[in-house]
């Protein structure tokens, strides 16, 4: 016994499929020619400090189909599985710059969420009026340092910071990062206190809290995700920057993003071991980007929605 | 913002006249302190009188000492009101002291004929530095190059906001494009600037190079003509900024409710008119904070100049910012280089004032 199909696909319909695979093939195509051109030069640079000089120099992609790897760049940076267990100053150069970077981002970064998160909830409390600024002026005073460019305070600093003995330390760095992030944590968590609604302070005030008490109990968990936002974002910018890390140190405090520098400039330097040094400077972000992407998102849609 | 405090407190606080003193004392004694410690530093410096301070520093612990007294000072002088102060006041201080300050400090240089390679010191050379800057064509240059930069956003703005639709849609995987995407934010300026501009647009073997050349460009060579050189500034600028906009329009395509693409389509709207019409004037509110905030980002941009032009070839790739930052590192110039930066400033406050106010205008709905 044969079965008849009774219901057919019309032409319009098959026209109408044929419409909707295009277009899927069409985003995929799009998403993956994109995925592509954001992961490439990632791919690269790791690949590259796995290359020999003619490997580079016939700009050979696919590893051990091109070319073979070797350690060649991660031994001049004394991190390669033979020369980790020895001394190599490149390696205590590299440690101390990494660890230079991380602390002044992370105290700056923490430094910031810190003031910014207290400004950003009295702003969303409390009416205060410092003469002639009231509420809005003193927000617009905080976000306004987000359009400063950081070249006009750049040379009063340079001079200051030698006056005041905070040249090429890393409180001076961290003084100076906490100051370019704070606007965008202020940002953040302006918006992130305004949706907690203030009843649940005032049933904390009314079972006999203080505000300081309220905050710190009730408000703060509640606002944490929004904090940790923060910190991430001021974490990324801070240990990203340059420019500031550039002009005020010289030996002690130099971050990871001048020593990279510093090593494009010079001729003689290889490209293997500049794309291993490269790859490990970015390795913590790429590390933080992939595991943490939730909260990256979240600051930076916070203020874009209201 | 309302006036009126969003959260009431009602609280009995008795303040005596004593308690009163005593928090005019902590007050005014910091500052007695900070001034005193200012005053022995100066003396110290004309000579007057020696001290064993090598710098400035003990001024500058007399300041957060000052601000740690002001603090507790408003708590003590206001009770219940003055702790709500303190909330605001350390972010406040530290701020003022960190831009207003300096910033106070750079006018007095920015008049000054001062670098600091020469023995002479500073000296006062009133409106010389302004007439140097009217006749430098270096730094006009670098200005109308910030123009360039700032238009290249439009493009920026077209693809991010592709992109988001394209995140915004019924995929797979949408988590893997969405962190794929996102990477590039990640990377340092500076690491990009080696990555991409000097190892993959490597003339000789670099990978975007070879495949300019497969595509038929005879010698891809990404930074030596003007324009070129520019238009490869923007894409790796680009390259890292875009996922910025990216996200924050992704956000906003998400906030959007669906019934109303669904009462479009009823009412008969092709996928166009859905885009045009519905998505796009919803999402202009959003686009603009967006552009706004890349505007602002985009007027710092000197990272990957430096390291991969240095300004060249001939400034057709200079930012202000890397300009100056030659004029320092070359000439040692610092009261030529803050006058730049100053008139930047004041250039920049004036645009953004502008686009700030159109944005507002736009930013109504027009029924």
């Amino acid at each position: 016994m044969t079965t008849t199909q009774i219901f057919h696909d019309t032409p319009a319909d098959k026209g109408f499929r044929a419409r909707w695979w295009t277009g899927r093939v069409a985003i995929y195509a799009v998403l993956i020619l994109w995925a592509a051109i954001c992961l490439f030069p990632i791919y690269w640079t790791i690949s590259t400090s796995f290359k020999a000089a003619p490997d580079v120099m016939k700009g050979h992609i696919v590893p051990w189909v091109d070319f073979a790897p070797k350690w060649l760049g991660w031994r001049s940076l004394g991190m390669s599985p033979d020369t980790i267990g020895q001394e190599s100053t490149v390696r205590a150069e590299f440690l101390k710059r990494f660890w230079n970077s991380a602390v002044v981002s992370l105290s700056a970064s923490a430094l910031a969420v810190l003031m910014g998160s207290l400004a950003a909830y009295g702003l969303s409390r409390f009416s205060y009026k410092f003469g002639f600024m009231k509420n809005a002026d003193i927000s617009f005073f905080f976000l306004s340092q987000l359009i400063l460019p950081p070249v006009v305070l750049a040379l009063p600093f340079l001079v200051l910071y030698k006056e005041v003995g905070l040249l090429d330390t890393r409180i001076g760095l961290i003084l100076i990062y906490t100051l370019s992030v704070m606007p965008i944590v202020i940002w953040i968590m302006r918006d992130q206190f305004a949706s907690i609604p203030t009843e649940l302070e005032e049933a904390a005030l009314v079972d006999g809290l203080s505000i300081w008490g309220a905050f710190l109990t009730i408000i703060l968990p509640i606002a944490l995700p929004g904090m940790v936002a923060a910190f991430i974002l001021s974490l990324v910018l801070t240990w990203n920057e340059y420019f500031f890390a550039a002009l005020l140190t010289s030996t002690n405090a130099v971050t990871l993003p001048v020593m990279v520098a510093s090593q494009t400039g010079s001729q003689g330097i290889s490209w293997w071991s500049m794309a291993a040094l490269s790859f490990a400077a970015i390795l913590p972000l790429i590390v933080i980007g992939v595991v943490l992407e939730r909260y990256i998102i979240k600051g930076m849609a916070a203020g874009a929605v209201k | 913002m309302s006036e009126g405090d969003l959260l009431h407190v009602v609280t009995a606080d008795r303040i005596t006249d004593q308690r009163r003193l005593a928090g005019r004392f902590v007050i005014w004694g910091s500052v007695a302190v900070l001034g005193l410690t200012a005053l022995l530093k100066s003396l110290q410096e004309a000579g007057t009188i020696s001290l064993p301070w090598a710098t400035w520093q003990p001024v500058l612990y007399a300041y957060v000492l000052f601000g740690v007294c002001l603090c507790w000072g408003q708590v003590i002088l206001k009770g219940e009101q003055g702790k709500r102060l303190v909330f605001v006041l350390p972010a406040a201080l530290f701020t003022v002291a960190m831009v207003i300050f300096p910033l106070i400090f750079g006018l007095t240089i920015a008049f000054t004929d001062w670098n600091l390679a020469s023995l002479s010191g500073r000296k006062f050379n009133g409106l010389d530095n302004i007439r140097q800057m009217w006749g430098d064509p270096f730094y006009w240059n670098a200005m109308t190059n910030m123009v360039w930069y700032v238009l290249a956003i439009a493009v920026e703005y077209a693809i991010a906001f592709g992109l988001a639709l394209l995140l915004n849609a019924e995929i797979r995987a949408r988590k893997f494009f969405r962190v794929a995407f996102l990477l590039p934010l990640m990377l340092s300026p500076v690491a990009v600037s080696w990555m991409i501009g000097k190892s993959m647009m490597e003339l000789r073997f670099g990978p975007v190079a070879n495949f300019a050349r497969w595509l038929g460009w005879d010698s891809p060579s990404f930074f030596g003509s003007a324009g070129v050189a520019r238009t490869s500034i923007m894409v790796m600028d680009a390259w890292t900024f875009i996922p910025f906009m990216m996200i924050m329009i992704l956000a906003g395509l998400q906030a959007i409710p669906k019934e109303l693409h669904e009462a479009a389509r009823v009412d008969g709207a092709s996928a166009w008119q859905n885009f045009w019409e519905v998505t796009f004037p919803l999402m202009l509110p959003v686009s603009i904070t967006a552009i706004l905030i890349r505007v602002i980002f985009k007027l710092k941009l000197a990272d990957i100049i430096i390291n991969v032009t240095s300004g060249g070839p001939g400034g057709a790739t200079d930012s202000v910012t890397s300009f100056i930052f030659r004029e320092y590192r070359d000439r040692s110039n610092v009261g030529y280089g803050t006058l730049l930066a100053m008139v930047y400033l004041v250039i920049i406050v004036i645009a953004m004032t502008i686009l700030m106010k159109l944005a507002d205008r736009w930013m109504r709905p027009r029924y």
